[in-house]
């Protein structure tokens, strides 16, 4: 993989893909491979994906419209929803079917679109509720301390650093329900990092958050991406999109219709229209039949 | 008025087994609702599952009073096992109409004619304190001083009853502030959240309904040592009763709930005594000696309801709960 300095002096990753830049294309090294997702609610087709792999060790980010079924599209690969038919995997491993809380202790975490802090727990209490294998989340451990204190203390200095890092440590003994909207994303953030994950999920990880406050998620975001995490993220921010991501993956009408590094999305007609606002009267509905999908 | 009986039967209550039983019933309540976020509104039917099994184990199996106390835990874990499956994976709302209905329907298995032989029906069941008053290591005599004199029967229960209820809130303090207890919370405040994380939020909701559901039957076989076991005790107001010892103390807390349990039953208690004496010396005008025996209900409900108002998190909850309240 080569790396090039884009206008913005983001390092982005390249060389992501093999062949042909189309919808489905092949990648170097995928961490998810999706195949025949269909989704269905009620008489409206949500997400139908033919094929679709996300590049590991890069940061992908998942447009598309209102209703392109981008969020139905993280809950089925997260787990939180079943879709009617389709397989993928999750590094090498079939995880189609698998629940939720399963697909976490792999490695893949996410966040919510609409943040969920746990009100009435600390904020430290939130953060070490993130971390994976504890001895004393068992309930009969849990009644000898001495089993599970060593390690809730290793937890808590990791919890700690993280949170110096994302700048919360001196709210640590704060209900996370007194956190501004902001500052609970960084918290849900943070918290999904406890677990050590391979793949973070973030659902428009920059809605609801003041400018401030964006600049400083992004680079968490960039960050991620140095310590050799994969990021996928859905966004409606094309700025932020073209700012930070090495790969953009672009759904409409629970379809992909486009992808490819940024600046060449950027260019295709379908995307243009939909955010860049050059025929704002045209429905992007139309774009999935103009641009010819490849089957294979 | 005979200020001396009032206050000695109202000083009586404070360890009553009626007092303690509701302190462990609340006690389970708290780890339902307070902890996990459960909403159980069929906490009689855990106390009655406690009971019966206990009562049932003696009089028709034979069992030792102990061997029947576990048979009585048992019973509660699988009534928990049997309500949770079907209705743990659904809202919190759903848990509470199931809780309720699987309560009832218990209440009037107990109650039918059909196996009479065994439940008693109507007439409930008695005469099954044998083992237990021959397990009694008091000699015969009195013990206790003042209004809290009992004889050697009486005294054996309350050291039973209070061992337990000392016990269950040592367990359930051990339990709330272990990284179980964290995801249990965590459970109430988000469950989608914590299935994020990686937690099998179906499995710790199902202990903590388990847990809550065996501290409530050790409330019912408390109830039940001393007196008889009669369906008509198991009620829905029974449920409800145990709810205002519940937020009277405070949800979310351990000892909450035993204060709770310990006003509630007090306060029952002086103003039944206190009333009619009212009545009968002139003093409330209008109202008939049973008429003031109901209006200790009236009062009970008015000052729940300015207690919800002005402290909705209990007498021991954590303020700084309230400011965040949904």
């Amino acid at each position: 993989m080569s790396s090039n300095s884009s206008p913005e002096k983001v390092q982005k990753t390249t060389g992501l893909h093999v062949g042909t830049i189309e919808p489905g294309v092949k990648k170097v090294d995928a961490i998810i491979s999706m195949d025949h997702v269909h989704r269905q609610f009620g008489g409206l087709t949500a997400v139908d994906v033919e094929h679709l792999e996300i590049p590991r060790g890069a940061i992908t980010a998942l447009i598309g419209p209102n209703g392109a079924g981008k969020t139905t599209l993280f809950n089925l690969l997260t787990g939180f929803d079943k879709p009617d038919t389709g397989e993928w995997t999750f590094d090498g491993r079939n995880i189609a079917g698998v629940p939720a809380f399963k697909l976490a202790q792999m490695g893949q975490v996410r966040t919510f679109q609409l943040t969920k802090a746990l009100g009435l727990l600390t904020v430290l209490e939130n953060m070490k509720l993130g971390a994976k294998n504890q001895k004393g989340e068992s309930f009969l451990r849990s009644l000898f301390p001495f089993l599970w204190k060593k390690q809730d203390d290793e937890i808590a200095e990791k919890a700690m650093r993280l949170l110096t890092k994302f700048k919360l440590d001196a709210k640590k003994d704060d209900f996370a329900a007194s956190l501004s909207g902001g500052q609970r994303k960084l918290l849900e953030m943070a918290r999904a990092l406890m677990s050590d994950p391979e793949l973070v999920m973030l659902d428009e990880p920059m809605a609801g958050v003041n400018p401030a406050l964006t600049q400083s998620l992004l680079d968490h975001i960039l960050d991620l991406k140095k310590e050799g995490m994969t990021v996928l993220f859905v966004e409606h921010d094309m700025h932020m999109v073209s700012h930070i991501a090495d790969w953009v993956v672009v759904l409409a009408e629970g379809r992909v219709v486009a992808e490819g590094p940024p600046t060449e999305v950027m260019k295709n007609p379908a995307v243009i229209d939909a955010y860049l606002g050059s025929h704002q009267d045209v429905d992007l509905g139309t774009v999935t039949g103009r641009i010819p999908k490849i089957s294979e | 008025m005979d200020w001396g009986s009032i206050l000695s039967n109202t000083a009586q209550s404070l360890l009553s087994p009626a007092t303690m039983a509701f302190a462990l019933a609340a006690l389970g309540l708290a780890v339902h609702f307070g902890f996990a976020g459960l909403l159980n509104f069929g906490i009689a039917g855990f106390m009655a599952v406690g009971a019966y099994g206990y009562a049932i184990s003696i009089l028709t199996f034979g069992l030792p009073w102990w061997g029947a106390a576990l048979v009585g835990l048992g019973a509660s874990v699988v009534f928990a096992i049997i309500m949770g499956v079907p209705t743990l994976r659904l809202r919190g709302d759903y848990l509470a109409i199931v809780t309720i209905a699987a309560a009832e329907i218990l209440r009037l298995l107990f109650l039918t004619t059909a196996f009479e032989e065994v439940t008693g029906s109507a007439d409930g069941l008695f005469g099954y304190h044998a083992s237990f008053r021959a397990s009694n290591p008091f000699p015969e005599g009195t013990y206790g001083f003042g209004p809290w004199t009992y004889n050697e029967v009486e005294f054996w229960v309350l050291v039973i009853g209070l061992v337990l209820v000392a016990l269950a809130a040592l367990f359930v303090w051990r339990l709330m502030h272990s990284p179980w207890g964290r995801v249990i919370k965590g459970i109430r405040e988000d469950e989608d959240a914590v299935r994020a994380l990686g937690k099998n939020v179906f499995a710790y909701k199902m202990q903590a309904l388990i847990i809550g559901g065996v501290i409530a039957a050790v409330g019912g076989i408390v109830y039940a040592l001393p007196s008889a076991v009669n369906p008509n005790v198991y009620v829905t107001s029974l449920t409800f009763f145990v709810w205002t010892a519940l937020l009277l103390g405070g949800a979310a807390t351990v000892f909450g709930p035993l204060l709770g349990a310990v006003l509630f039953w007090v306060l029952q208690s002086f103003l039944s005594n206190l009333l009619p004496a009212l009545v009968s010396s002139g003093l409330l005008p209008m109202v008939s000696s049973q008429q003031a025996a109901t209006l200790r209900f009236v009062l009970v409900g008015l000052g729940l309801v300015l207690l919800v108002i002005f402290r909705p998190q209990g007498i021991l909850g954590d303020k700084r709960e309230l400011t965040f309240v949904k």
